[in-house]
């Protein structure tokens, strides 16, 4: 990821923030410049989501995305935020065989990867089951 | 002085590694280890955790516990021996991620172990002047120690945030008094582009710990006219179990004022977030109107000493946000193997 795309989308990694349409308050994540259900009359206003959510579907990685090698095998899940859009996210700080399909969780502040060494480092958001 | 705690927040990893666990691969015994440093355990960061991560997560903590708009936040500094870059502040990732930005000024401190406490005096100092509404003082780390050294034993993760502004309403513990003692002492160090500190062993003790811890507490109770007595906690920057409790003692503190905030026996050392955190422990189960001492140790050297009393707001507050011994409590152990890929100690 180049250095001006990441800084460009930090509101968005770093606090959810997707956009809320005025007009069919339907809420989008990440965020649009135009709202695809009401178009030209949609009204698009930025909007912080929740980071409560659940897991609707995951998988476990065993080959991992470059950057990711120390981390296997590692979960992805499908999460829908209490807000309602779906995201896909690591779940972090977890086992694989902990996480359930509907366990909820909440999306967390964490590294990504790095550009490299002396590189940018790049943070966003990862979830993490919240256990009761 | 009319400033105070508005809210306060803390994280801590949930990796946790045992001393045996480090003492095996060194062909060490780990009772004497334990003995020694009176720790069992310590926090380790995951791979995808570092002091801007810690930061975050205790901010945000911090955040939702004073009920405040992280837009009123003017001043964010957050110390460390940790930063994630050499250069680029952490400050401006915490600021972005709590949503203070853009209108506040922010910077990173260093001060070995104390970095996070010199940084509430700052807060104390804007807010007091009336140049800030809220500031915010952090300190968080996640602690090298070279491997095979005393330092692997203790060197953890963790970190807590601090917010202050004027007293009122809305602060939970009002800071009557604060007092720094600092000299160049060359008990603990690590230079430029060098990955691990170097320390002088035994000359860490009474030179540089005991000297700074216990001057900066005398200072402070001179200044208040107050005595240990008049204190229902205490908590010392804990290096390890052992030094806090011999300082407590010297001061003429017991064991009961200090154990409630001694954590370094459960997580290890959390450098800057110590003595932080330590408070923030204590803060979760005092009553309105007793009566704290704080002081902080950074090697270099440096200790920072506060008394803070405990207001009835805190009754409302401290259950907003996760409390220290809920992150402490929550851990899953590893091994030795899995603690150096975690802290990237193989080369590939």
């Amino acid at each position: 990821m180049a250095v001006p795309r990441f800084w460009r989308e930090i509101p968005n990694r770093y606090n959810l923030v997707g956009a809320r349409c005025g007009n069919c308050n339907k809420i989008l994540f990440p965020p649009r410049s135009i709202c695809p259900s009401c178009r030209r009359m949609g009204k698009l206003e930025p909007y912080r989501l929740k980071r409560q959510g659940k897991v609707l579907s995951y998988t476990v990685a065993h080959v991992a995305a470059e950057g990711f090698e120390d981390q296997v095998p590692y979960v992805l899940a499908i999460i829908e935020l209490e807000d309602g859009p779906r995201l896909t996210a690591q779940i972090t700080d977890c086992n694989p065989d902990e996480v359930k399909i509907g366990d909820e969780v909440e999306m967390v502040f964490r590294r990504m990867g790095e550009e490299s060494q002396d590189g940018v480092i790049y943070y966003g958001f990862k979830g993490r089951l919240i256990k009761p | 002085m009319d400033v105070g705690i508005v809210g306060y927040g803390v994280y801590i990893p949930r990796y946790r590694i045992r001393v045996e666990e480090i003492a095996k691969v060194w062909g060490e015994n780990p009772e004497s280890v334990k003995r020694g440093l009176l720790v069992e355990e310590k926090s380790v960061p995951g791979p995808d955790e570092d002091t801007a991560t810690i930061a975050v997560e205790a901010a945000r903590n911090a955040v939702k516990q004073a009920g405040i708009d992280p837009q009123d936040i003017g001043a964010i500094y957050i110390g460390s021996e940790s930063h994630p870059y050499a250069v680029k502040p952490t400050a401006t990732i915490v600021a972005e991620a709590i949503e203070a930005t853009p209108d506040l000024t922010a910077a990173d401190y260093e001060f070995a172990c104390k970095a996070g406490t010199a940084g509430i005096q700052t807060c104390m100092g804007l807010v007091e002047a009336g140049m800030i509404k809220y500031g915010m003082a952090i300190g968080s780390d996640t602690a090298q120690g070279a491997p095979g050294d005393a330092l692997e034993y203790t060197a953890a993760a963790g970190g807590g945030a601090f917010i202050v502004g004027k007293n009122g309403s809305e602060t939970l513990a009002a800071i009557e008094g604060t007092y720094s003692y600092t000299t160049d002492t060359p008990d603990f160090w690590r230079r430029d582009m060098r990955p691990y500190p170097r320390h002088g062993g035994r000359f860490t003790g009474k030179p540089a710990y005991y000297k700074h811890v216990l001057s900066a507490a005398n200072g402070l109770l001179r200044q208040l006219q107050l005595t240990p007595q008049d204190f229902a906690y205490a908590i010392f920057h804990q290096p390890n179990g052992k030094f806090p409790m011999h300082a407590a003692k010297e001061l003429g503190f017991s064991r009961e004022q200090v154990a409630p905030g001694l954590l370094t026996p459960m997580i290890g050392n959390t450098y800057s977030g110590s003595t932080m955190i330590g408070l923030a422990a204590v803060l979760d189960q005092a009553r309105p109107g007793e009566r704290i001492l704080a002081v902080s140790y950074g090697s270099g050297a440096g200790s920072d000493a506060f008394s803070i009393v405990v207001r009835d707001g805190i009754e409302n507050k401290r259950d907003a946000a996760p409390k220290v011994l809920d992150y402490a409590n929550r851990k899953v152990y590893i091994e030795y193997a899995t603690y150096a890929k975690f802290r990237k100690l193989l080369v590939k």
